[in-house]
């Protein structure tokens, strides 16, 4: 698995356990190929002027030279285009890094001083410990509760700070590759126990994913607890789904574009969502009146993520049969002879996002590896 | 001796029969912190910057001896003061005023043929600000330290870190008034006072690079003095503009942080290109190749390095096309620097080379600049950054930047002018041996660092994976030889303040209006005006150039004239 590099030496790169690894570590080798090459140029250069035109006697005055046009041309010309393509590879690679792909898993990230939280969307949940699936590509949809913190797994070359404010999520992806554990590091200075924030990812081939899936979870999926936490907070009083309340019914709104009552469109999306809950005034739907109250510190990261995978539950028309009783039965996914039935529903909780309306349209095609449990 | 009027006398003799020079012209404490002449001053910054070198290079030792073993030897509270005190130390009191103040401040008036900087008194001032920012550092480093690392991210800085940050933000802020200060009068000099003759493109590149420098000082410190401003507030009277849990944006602190911190990088590393130009054209007694490419690039550096600062943002939720106008920006500003590389390295082409100390310094600067450079290639491309920055890798490249570049060219440049400044030439087979041991120490620190950030080892940790220990422990024994190398300078400069061989006017057959006064100068530089008739680095023989400093200058012999022991003092 390991590449073998123009190095030649693996031992000076980290595994490559992610779809995008490859791209970056050859980007890395002709990045050292040209330091090389141009540090031998002028090393060797000034090794050969030095020893050549060593001073011989201490009166010798050399003739000046007055420079030459040409030579000033090719020395910036051809750096610049040299470094023309570095930066078009670069770029490139960074757009394949943060396009976030529509079928992705969701696993929600919380960093805080100094650990990082995890959550499932089956409702598993690990601190300092995530299990991945290998072969999928993996949203991470990350809150942090106080500092700036960053989410780092070198294995993957993926990195992405994770910036406090009611209104953002940082989201990035990967898709591992290979199945193994790798460092989790955080990569922004936050205090104390800065090199205490670290952990494990444990990447498994699907099989051993879906057991351990269904190892947990007692509460039941994130959705479930979203519900439940819908109910406890009182939001269902105002936001109710049969649209009588005095707040905008839930119902399908997650991932569509909203009218707000300034004329702007928004897409419903996993910061939208966020935000609404921390700083409800920030953005009012059209036809309602800003009367939310904030829940800004009265709801964790965590129980926002749920309340957000309820949401998303209840998301998209084509799942609204999906209700949080028939989300119960996600945890007993993986078991050997369940209903297949029950599958499209989790799998839409895991696969649907939210930045692209069509999503649900990707469906059908996503997630290939989610098979072999059934399988068996 | 004490009764020496302090007025300036060139030409005349002190009362034990010595000529009399800025040294010798006025003794006791209050001729020194009284002093407007700008080689006194520079000698004043030389002191105090050493000092804080010194304690940085302490600090410096203390991360890389936390970080032998895996555990860390010190508790992680103290190692993040540890190496919050080396990055504020290093950066705002040793890299940022090093070169500028101490060398510049005593060469650009001397080399433009001017008596003193257009306004001494605020040249003075600026050394005591130097000194009260220094006083303020040193006061929040022994009450209790400061946790924020030198780049004080908000919203830690503001609203989570209980140490000093507050004296540490004064101190700064004053410390950038005095780089201000130094800026203005660079600025103003240069336009104002060369000699007759001494045109545009008659200065020394040393000059060009100066004047770079001061434009960027100029224009970026005060944004760094808002910045600190707008966190004090934050900190003190809780005005929400970087938290988020006021109603602030921790990403503007970013964006404002390095909008003055990246060019300060070019504050930090322009002075010393211009060092490096001197050593290069001086002791292959050589025209700079390409002068006028030289020059232009000083000043593209300038402004194309204002455009940049987005680049320390790749992975801060910054837009990802933001972040890819910045990555093009960054390859633009590296090709200035790569024609200056390219020129020195043409300039050494039939040249006549000495192996002395400085050329060895300059090579040197070439080597390690060079390969921070090129490193600086990776950091600015997009799908590399992500990987790499706060890593190891980023400190490896910058410390190759700024201690490579800005280091070497500092000490290379005391070097040279060692003799000019204090009268006596240093040992120059014991420097030959320091610059060797230093480069060897240098190369060993850092680039295992390369090595530890690509396999991942972040920034800032006070304890690591075991995986990482064996390059750890290679970068500590080099920063042992390092300092092992730092401190055999140190010795034999002091040493050869007495001990040293008396230095002549020109003891490197040298090109350049300081080479034209004595060793060391009279206090208004020069005995009469000079009077440029020649070209920059126009080499001639040395019997052919007159000394303007004070008649019967030991200046004309190309070796130095033995010390007469016991004359002096
Ligand atoms: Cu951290
Ligand atoms: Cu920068």
């Amino acid at each position: 698995m390991i590449h073998h590099s123009l190095l030649a030496m693996s031992w000076m790169l980290p595994e490559q356990a992610s779809s995008y690894a490859p791209e970056v570590d050859h980007l890395y080798e002709f990045l050292v190929g040209t330091t090389i090459f141009f540090c031998v140029l002028i090393f060797a250069a000034i090794l050969f002027f030095f020893v050549k035109y060593r001073r011989r006697s201490s009166d010798e005055i050399p003739r000046p030279i007055a420079g030459s046009m040409v030579l000033e041309s090719a020395w910036t010309i051809i750096p610049f285009i040299i470094s023309l393509f570095m930066f078009a590879w670069g770029a490139k690679i960074y757009l394949q890094e943060y396009t976030i792909p529509n079928d992705a898993l969701d696993i929600y990230v919380v960093g805080k001083q100094w650990m990082w939280k995890f959550q499932h969307p089956e409702g598993q949940r690990e601190i300092n410990e995530l299990h991945l699936p290998v072969g999928r590509k993996i949203r991470f949809i990350m809150a942090t509760e106080d500092v700036i913190h960053s989410f780092f797994i070198p294995a993957f070359r993926m990195k992405e700070d994770i910036v406090p404010g009611p209104n953002r999520y940082t989201t990035v992806w990967a898709e591992p590759t290979m199945t193994g554990q790798f460092h989790i590091f955080c990569a922004e200075y936050c205090g104390t126990s800065h090199s205490g924030m670290i952990g494990w990812v444990t990447v498994m081939n699907d099989r051993d994913y879906q057991n351990w899936l269904s190892g947990g979870a007692a509460e039941g999926s994130m959705a479930d607890r979203g519900a439940s936490l819908f109910q406890q907070l009182g939001c269902i009083t105002c936001h109710r789904s049969d649209a009588q309340g005095q707040c905008p019914r839930l119902e399908g709104i997650y991932g569509k574009e909203q009218l707000m009552s300034d004329g702007q469109k928004v897409v419903a999306d996993d910061s939208y969502i966020r935000e609404s809950v921390l700083s409800p005034l920030a953005k009012i739907v059209a036809g309602y009146q800003p009367i939310m109250p904030s829940f800004q510190g009265q709801v964790s990261e965590e129980q926002i993520q749920e309340l957000i995978a309820y949401i998303k539950s209840i998301g998209p028309p084509e799942t609204t049969n999906a209700t949080p009783g028939t989300m119960k039965g996600s945890t007993k996914i993986s078991a050997p002879g369940s209903n297949p039935a029950a599958k499209p529903p989790i799998m839409t909780t895991g696969g649907a996002t939210i930045v692209a309306p069509q999503t649900e349209k990707a469906q059908p095609a996503q997630l290939p590896q989610q098979t072999p449990g059934q399988n068996q | 001796m004490s009764m020496t009027p302090l007025t300036a006398t060139a030409g005349r003799l002190t009362s034990e029969g010595e000529p009399l020079n800025y040294l010798n012209n006025g003794h006791g404490l209050k001729s020194w912190l009284l002093t407007k002449d700008h080689k006194r001053i520079a000698l004043l910054y030389l002191f105090s910057v050493s000092f804080f070198f010194i304690i940085g290079g302490i600090f410096a030792l203390l991360i890389r001896i936390n970080l032998l073993s895996p555990e860390g030897l010190f508790n992680p509270d103290t190692y993040n003061r540890i190496f919050t005190a080396h990055g504020i130390i290093m950066v705002f009191l040793f890299l940022v005023p090093a070169v500028p103040a101490v060398l510049g401040n005593f060469l650009l008036p001397i080399m433009i043929g001017a008596k003193d900087l257009a306004f001494p008194k605020i040249n003075l001032l600026s050394w005591y600000c130097y000194v009260v920012a220094g006083i303020f550092l040193t006061v929040a480093l022994i009450a209790g330290g400061i946790d924020t690392g030198w780049t004080f991210y908000t919203p830690y800085s503001t609203s989570y870190s209980n140490s000093n940050v507050l004296l540490a933000g004064v101190g700064i802020f004053i410390a950038g008034f005095s780089s201000i200060l130094t800026g203005i009068n660079f600025i103003v000099t240069v336009h104002t006072m060369r000699a007759p003759g001494m045109t545009w493109f008659r200065l020394p590149l040393f000059i060009w690079a100066h004047y770079a420098t001061a434009l960027v000082i100029m224009l970026g410190t005060p944004v760094l003095a808002i910045t600190l401003s707008l966190m004090a507030l934050e900190r003190v009277a809780h005005v929400g503009i970087f938290d988020p849990a006021m109603g602030g944006d921790p990403v503007l602190f970013q964006h404002m942080f390095w909008f003055y911190s990246h060019p300060a990088v070019y504050i930090m590393v322009l002075p010393a290109m211009g060092v490096v130009s001197e050593l290069i054209a001086n002791l292959a007694r050589k025209n700079i190749f390409g002068y006028k490419f030289v020059a232009m690039s000083s000043l593209a550096i300038a402004v194309f390095g204002f455009l940049v600062w987005g680049h320390h943002l790749f992975v801060s939720t910054q837009s990802i096309y933001l972040g890819i106008i910045f990555s093009f920006l960054s390859y633009a500003v590296a090709i200035p620097s790569a024609i200056k590389v390219f020129n020195w390295t043409a300039t050494l082409f039939k040249g006549s080379i000495s192996y002395d100390t400085p050329m060895i310094y300059g090579l040197g600067f070439i080597g390690l600049f060079l390969i921070g450079g090129m490193t600086g290639l990776f950091v600015a491309a997009l799908g590399i950054d992500v990987h790499v920055t706060d890593t190891y890798f980023v400190i490896a490249h910058f410390h190759y930047v700024m201690v490579g570049g800005s280091l070497m060219g500092f000490l290379g440049g005391m070097h040279l002018w060692w003799g000019k400044i204090t009268g006596r030439m240093y040992p120059e087979y014991w420097a030959r041996a320091a610059m060797v041991i230093q480069f060897v120490g240098f190369n060993l620190t850092f680039f295992p660092q390369f090595i530890l950030g690509y396999l991942g080892m972040p920034r800032r940790y006070a304890a690591y994976p075991p995986e990482f220990q064996v390059l750890h422990v290679l970068s500590t024994a080099g920063a042992t030889i390092l300092g092992l190398g730092m401190l055999i300078t140190i010795i034999y400069f002091i040493w050869s303040l007495k001990n040293g061989e008396r230095a002549p006017a020109n003891p490197w057959g040298a090109s350049g209006l300081e080479w034209r006064t004595s060793s060391p100068p009279p206090t208004e530089n020069f005995l009469e005006t000079p009077v440029v008739t020649w070209e920059a680095y126009e080499f001639a023989p040395i019997e052919t150039m007159d000394v303007l400093g004070y008649p019967g200058d030991p200046g004309k012999p190309s070796q130095p004239v033995p010390a007469e022991h016991g004359t002096e003092d």
